[in-house]
């Protein structure tokens, strides 16, 4: 233990020292071969040169480590997408035929749809309310706290606390799962919930939205925080009520920012993968794109052809709500 | 008809007083300005008629209906803001129905409305653009067009002009004026800081300061006969020079002895027993004029001239404890830095005010 903190820690200050050490030194190495000091028009030249120079010296790492966590395994998923299981013989566009025709691909894609439908859709309103709601209280910052609060924990953590909710035991034995503890509580005969087809997809969903609402409500409170205080004592003046002047003139007035919510969720559902391996590993029909590509990709010996194929038509899908999101979220910041 | 009242209107935010004892009795057709300086309560108690705040104590009635617990839609009033507050996501046409529509007019008397509204705005080509395809005076326009379309019986504005720039103020302050003189029989109240526009404006001016009420009256009459010194220095440009007295001599005319040297004759009446009273003797800058006669009011060396062309400002230079005394001639005065100068202004133009107050009110 104590051995692992120590490399830990000397592994930071070698890596933060070196890091300083690039910048600082290869800084003054391009002063040096260019000096600005230079009689006449050479010392002119130079800080030319030198200011053309340094910016590439500068986003270098950047750049290369970019290329090699980045481009290089975009390029390698391309390349093994047209080939077979262990990568070698090439296969042309079988594995993208496998990918429409395969039954269990189709279902994960449609309960991948359900959650893009549901999961944004679902936080990103909860967050409003909560965001609008929260801001009339004087215990409003508690209350945010404690929404905020599931977006620190993981994926996983998060899912084995939410196994708990739904945990089941026979019927003669005590509920230890809270949904079950409320459900026979009120009469009624303890279910396993995560084995309910169909809706068993809205249980998983909930981890997310529970998760992703926080989110929403900071992003959004920040932006009702943004509206001017007139124009609501405007709409007071001209007879709206409190629904009308929340949805007819507080979020229009935020139409950009619930937009970036919602396309950000959006993004993170596509994604989505340890809630689904965590919780049922796909099992009762709530498989989505993701763990197909985990399962494919690492489980029963590997299928590097398909397990690319499937992250990579999951990167096209991210790709342009990613675009937009970016487009938006600059143009928001150039105060449209 | 619509005459709106406060009867011991007070406003207090948990122990801090912020207005009390305020007492005003507003007639139909009134464009009624309160200006002050900053702090002294001037929004507070316009957002008080327009039920943004709460009234703390008193009644506040529009019409002979008290309104202090009626919701500010039902008031019967509109307001105007200074920063416009217009909807940034609606048109201009929908900025202007929107209190029609959630009234639940129908279609063809919106219409009507807005079309009528924007017509005497100058506002028809715009009707379909939003706000921020606006210059600020068009926008400051529709802010007044949103509260024409309601038909309010009090029309409320706060610092409008404010936003705007200097030539920008002047036209819309002109465009405000004519907007009343066609609406004789509709009520406004005007807040400002700026005395131009309250002068201009103010069928009666409402002079607020320290919490309460300074001075109501006609333009005119806080110009002429200011109830204190406050008023007195409030109103006008450069403020009234005050000049610390004794009165020596009393009767329908009263002659003031000045701790600076010089005496003045002035027409406010006092009584015998007012003999030796200290007085602070009050002169408007552009009522004093240079003299050669022995009888002055003031006699100082020049310190500093402002030539504005059509009026020079004379600022002398102190004297003891007295402030700064300034006067301003019309015309244009060169060669006058360092001299010494004798000043007298005409008695009827002189105020004379004990403790504050002015002797012409008691």
């Amino acid at each position: 233990m104590l051995q692992q903190l120590i490399t830990a820690g000397l592994t930071i200050a070698v890596g933060i020292t070196a890091a300083f050490g690039y910048f600082y030194g290869s800084n003054i190495l391009l002063d040096l071969i260019f000096p600005s000091k230079a009689p006449g028009d050479r010392g002119t030249r130079n800080i030319r040169r030198a200011g053309v120079i340094r910016p590439w010296l500068f986003v270098g790492p950047a750049v290369l480590a970019l290329t090699l966590y980045l481009v290089y395994p975009v390029v390698d998923s391309i390349w093994l997408s047209f080939h077979g299981r262990d990568g070698h013989e090439f296969v042309g566009l079988k594995n993208y035929i496998w990918f429409v025709g395969d039954a269990r691909i189709r279902a994960a894609f449609l309960n991948n749809l359900l959650w893009l439908l549901v999961v944004p859709a679902a936080s990103t309103f909860l967050g409003l309310v909560s965001a609008a709601l929260t801001d009339r209280i004087f215990w409003g910052n508690l209350a945010k706290s404690l929404i905020f609060m599931p977006m620190a924990i993981s994926f996983v953590g998060a899912t084995v606390i939410w196994k708990f909710v739904y945990d089941y035991r026979a019927a003669n034995q005590t509920q230890i799962g809270l949904l079950n503890a409320i459900v026979t509580w009120f009469g009624g005969a303890p279910e396993a919930w995560i084995t309910v087809p169909f809706w068993n997809n809205f249980f998983l969903m909930v981890i997310l939205v529970w998760i992703q609402t926080g989110f929403a409500m900071v992003i959004l409170s920040a932006a009702l925080r943004g509206i001017p205080e007139e124009t609501i004592e405007a709409a007071v003046l001209d007879g709206a009520n409190g629904l009308q002047i929340f949805f007819r003139i507080m979020v229009p007035q935020i139409w950009s920012t619930i937009a970036v919510v919602w396309t950000t969720i959006t993004i993170t559902v596509l994604k989505v993968f340890d809630i689904v391996y965590a919780m049922t590993n796909g099992q009762w029909d709530t498989d989505v794109l993701a763990n197909q590509m985990y399962v494919w990709m690492f489980e029963g010996g590997g299928d590097y052809g398909r397990g690319a194929t499937i992250a990579l038509i999951i990167m096209l899908l991210v790709v342009p709500i990613m675009i937009w999101n970016i487009r938006n979220a600059r143009r928001e910041m150039e105060g449209r | 008809m619509a005459d709106l009242i406060m009867k011991d209107v007070a406003k207090a935010y948990g122990e801090v007083k912020v207005l009390s004892n305020i007492n005003l009795d507003i007639k139909q057709g009134e464009l009624i300005v309160f200006v002050g300086p900053s702090g002294c309560g001037k929004s507070t108690l316009l957002r008080m008629v327009a039920g943004l705040e709460s009234i703390t104590s008193g009644t506040l009635s529009i019409d002979g209906r008290v309104v202090n617990e009626v919701p500010p839609a039902q008031r019967g009033i509109a307001m105007v803001f200074q920063s416009y507050a217009l909807y940034p996501h609606m048109t201009v046409r929908d900025n202007m129905a929107f209190a029609l529509k959630i009234a639940r007019k129908s279609q063809d008397e919106i219409n009507a409305a807005v079309e009528n509204a924007a017509r005497i705005l100058q506002l028809t080509p715009y009707l379909d653009r939003l706000p921020k395809a606006l210059s600020g005076g068009q926008r400051q326009r529709v802010a007044i067009g949103r509260a024409i379309v309601r038909d309010p019986k009090v029309y409320l504005f706060d610092e409008p002009l404010s936003n705007l720039d200097a030539a920008l103020r002047v036209a819309t302050r002109i465009e405000i004026a004519q907007l009343k003189e066609n609406m004789p029989d509709s009520t406004m109240i005007y807040v400002t800081h700026d005395q131009v526009e309250a002068m201009t404006l103010a069928s009666r001016i409402v002079v607020l300061a320290g919490g309460g009420i300074s001075q109501v009256g006609t333009p005119l009459d806080l110009y002429e006969r200011p109830e204190n010194e406050f008023v007195a220095q409030f109103i006008g440009s450069p403020a009234m020079n005050l000049l610390p007295g004794e009165i020596v001599e009393t009767g329908p005319e009263t002659v003031v002895r000045l701790s600076v040297g010089g005496l003045v004759r002035t027409a406010v009446p006092t009584r015998d027993s007012d003999k030796g009273l200290k007085v602070n003797v009050g002169a408007r800058p552009e009522d004093m004029v240079p003299t050669e006669a022995d009888e002055h009011l003031f006699e100082g060396t020049v310190g500093i001239t402002e030539a504005l062309g059509e009026v020079t400002l004379l600022y002398f230079d102190k004297k003891g404890e007295a402030a700064q005394v300034i006067a301003k001639l019309p015309g244009i005065h060169a060669g006058l830095r360092h001299k010494t100068l004798r000043l007298a202004a005409d008695p009827k133009k002189i105020h004379l005010f004990s403790n504050g107050r002015s002797l012409l009110y008691r």
